[in-house]
């Protein structure tokens, strides 16, 4: 299925305030394919996530999705496609019930009620939140905010999935639930985290960004057993590896 | 009151409007435009009633009970922003000094009465509109509030309200302690720190405010935030409605007090 290709070629991305943030990008990502991106604090990844659904546009370059060009006008479409998960849950859950924030997402899409209805059950399904909808989401856990998040995304029903950092703050068995979730999405998904051995686990392919450009590109099971690859990028052996 | 006292203040007012009572499942609209008509009523008393105004009493003495919220709670409330009407009627026995009445040999006038008669309708209207908010989820209010015909941008304004000022006072609640951490007696918390933390607070809201815009657009935000209906008028919210309107007009248009009086007078006899 060609349309889900992800490609970013030469994408460069320099803030307001002249800061370089991507220099030179490049990379495709077939369809359910799952690559984990890494490198150290401020190497680019979040920018670059940003990049996927049009939140920001490269000053040059280009970054195609699904056989489309991302520009300004072609924004909307590309965010049909794209479900991009923030890193902090209070950003991403604006609406004062999740079941409204669930709900927000479809009803843009302009689905009718019954349909709406059936795509937030089945997204709360998903990460198991079904007993959280009438909630605030000021009165959750953070592991439930982070459940909220993903369903507010997934009930899109994106074809690829874009998550960054999705398991900071979260207790062992969340982010055990996390992994599973992950596991069972079949489309192509980019996942930003310094959690190794979650990329491990989740993803096949794995990209080293460092100061903007990719340093490595390959199999995860390769990258992340490269200590040497891996200091030079402010990071370490996963846990899982470090042993024996 | 420290800073995380009156969060967890702002807190409590919310969780008290997620219980579930008779009072708390009744369609938002319903109670909004009872509490409305209650306010109309009270306000519509001339200058000078004091007596009349009593028996309403009677409907946030009502909707406390059934709604189970604490009647401690709503008085600590009321007395926090009685200063504003006192403030207002505070002066009126100095100005209006016409004796009215002489109640045991102590001449009454007209400007305590007028002074009374603020202070009851105060207490009534306040106590009454903090019900509605301690048995109304906010989103709810917000809801019927569109449903009843207000703007749409308005309300999406008081939807985020709601949603962020728990976050946002949080993270006050936060840089609070971390000054508090490392300042030590008076050193590090005046004003200049103070003006510097207020600074802090308001970049960051700022920046939230864009990854939020971010996260709307990213889930299709087209500049208005749609809602779905979930709830029908019942039978027991037109009960409501209608002993609230009828409770109104009796108390409005006869003189209940005057009536028990006299009946307990002739029983007497």
């Amino acid at each position: 299925m060609s349309h889900h290709i992800i490609e970013f070629e030469d994408v460069f991305f320099r803030y307001p305030d002249g800061t370089e943030a991507l220099r030179g990008i490049r990379f495709r990502i077939i369809h359910g394919e799952s690559v984990g991106i890494v490198g150290a604090n401020g190497s680019g990844k979040s920018t670059l996530l940003q990049q996927m659904n049009g939140c920001l546009l490269p000053t040059s370059g280009t970054v195609t999705i699904g056989g489309i060009s991302l520009t300004r006008k072609t924004r909307q479409e590309i965010r049909r496609k794209v479900g991009v998960i923030f890193q902090n849950p209070d950003d991403q859950l604006f609406m004062p019930t999740v079941f409204d924030d669930v709900a927000f997402g479809p009803l843009n899409l302009d689905l009718d009620e019954a349909c709406v209805r059936e795509r937030v059950r089945r997204a709360l399904g998903t990460v198991n939140g079904l007993d959280l909808q009438d909630k605030p989401p000021h009165h959750l856990s953070g592991g439930q905010k982070s459940s909220v998040a993903i369903a507010s995304v997934i009930a899109m029903e994106p074809d690829i999935l874009a998550l960054d950092e999705p398991a900071a703050n979260l207790d062992s068995k969340s982010r055990r639930a996390l992994i599973l979730f992950l596991k069972a999405f079949k489309h192509s998904k980019l996942i930003a985290s310094h959690d190794l051995d979650l990329i491990l686990e989740v993803c096949e392919r794995c990209i080293v960004i460092g100061e903007g450009r990719v340093v490595a590109d390959g199999p995860s099971g390769e990258i992340l057993s490269n200590r040497t690859l891996l200091e030079e990028n402010s990071l370490e052996l996963p846990l899982s590896l470090q042993r024996g | 009151m420290t800073f995380d006292t009156h969060y967890f203040d702002i807190g409590r007012l919310d969780r008290l409007s997620y219980k579930n009572t008779f009072v708390h499942r009744l369609d938002p609209r319903v109670k909004v435009i009872a509490t409305m008509l209650f306010l109309f009523t009270v306000i519509s008393f001339p200058k000078y009633e004091v007596v009349g105004l009593v028996p309403f009493f009677l409907f946030p003495a009502l909707l406390m009970a059934i709604g189970e919220i604490s009647v401690r709670f709503i008085l600590r409330k009321v007395l926090l922003v009685s200063p504003f009407a006192i403030l207002i009627g505070v002066f009126n026995p100095l100005l209006d000094t016409q004796t009215i009445a002489v109640i045991s040999g102590i001449p009454i006038s007209a400007g305590v009465v007028s002074f009374l008669s603020i202070l009851l309708k105060f207490a009534l209207t306040v106590s009454t509109a903090l019900l509605l908010i301690a048995t109304t989820s906010f989103p709810g209010v917000c809801h019927a509030l569109r449903r009843l015909g207000l703007p749409s941008l308005f309300v999406s304004q008081l939807l985020f309200l709601y949603r962020y000022i728990f976050v946002l006072m949080e993270e006050a609640m936060r840089i609070t302690r971390a000054r508090d951490m490392r300042s030590f007696g008076t050193r590090g918390s005046g004003i200049r720190v103070f003006v510097r933390l207020i600074g802090t607070l308001f970049v960051k809201t700022v920046d939230r405010a864009e990854r939020i815009y971010y996260a709307m657009l990213s889930r299709g935000f087209k500049g208005d935030i749609p809602s779905l209906g979930r709830t029908g008028i019942k039978a027991a919210d037109l009960t409501y409605l209608t002993a609230t309107v009828a409770f109104l007009a009796v108390f409005r248009f006869y003189r209940v007090t005057e009536g028990i009086g006299r009946l307990a007078q002739g029983l007497m006899q």
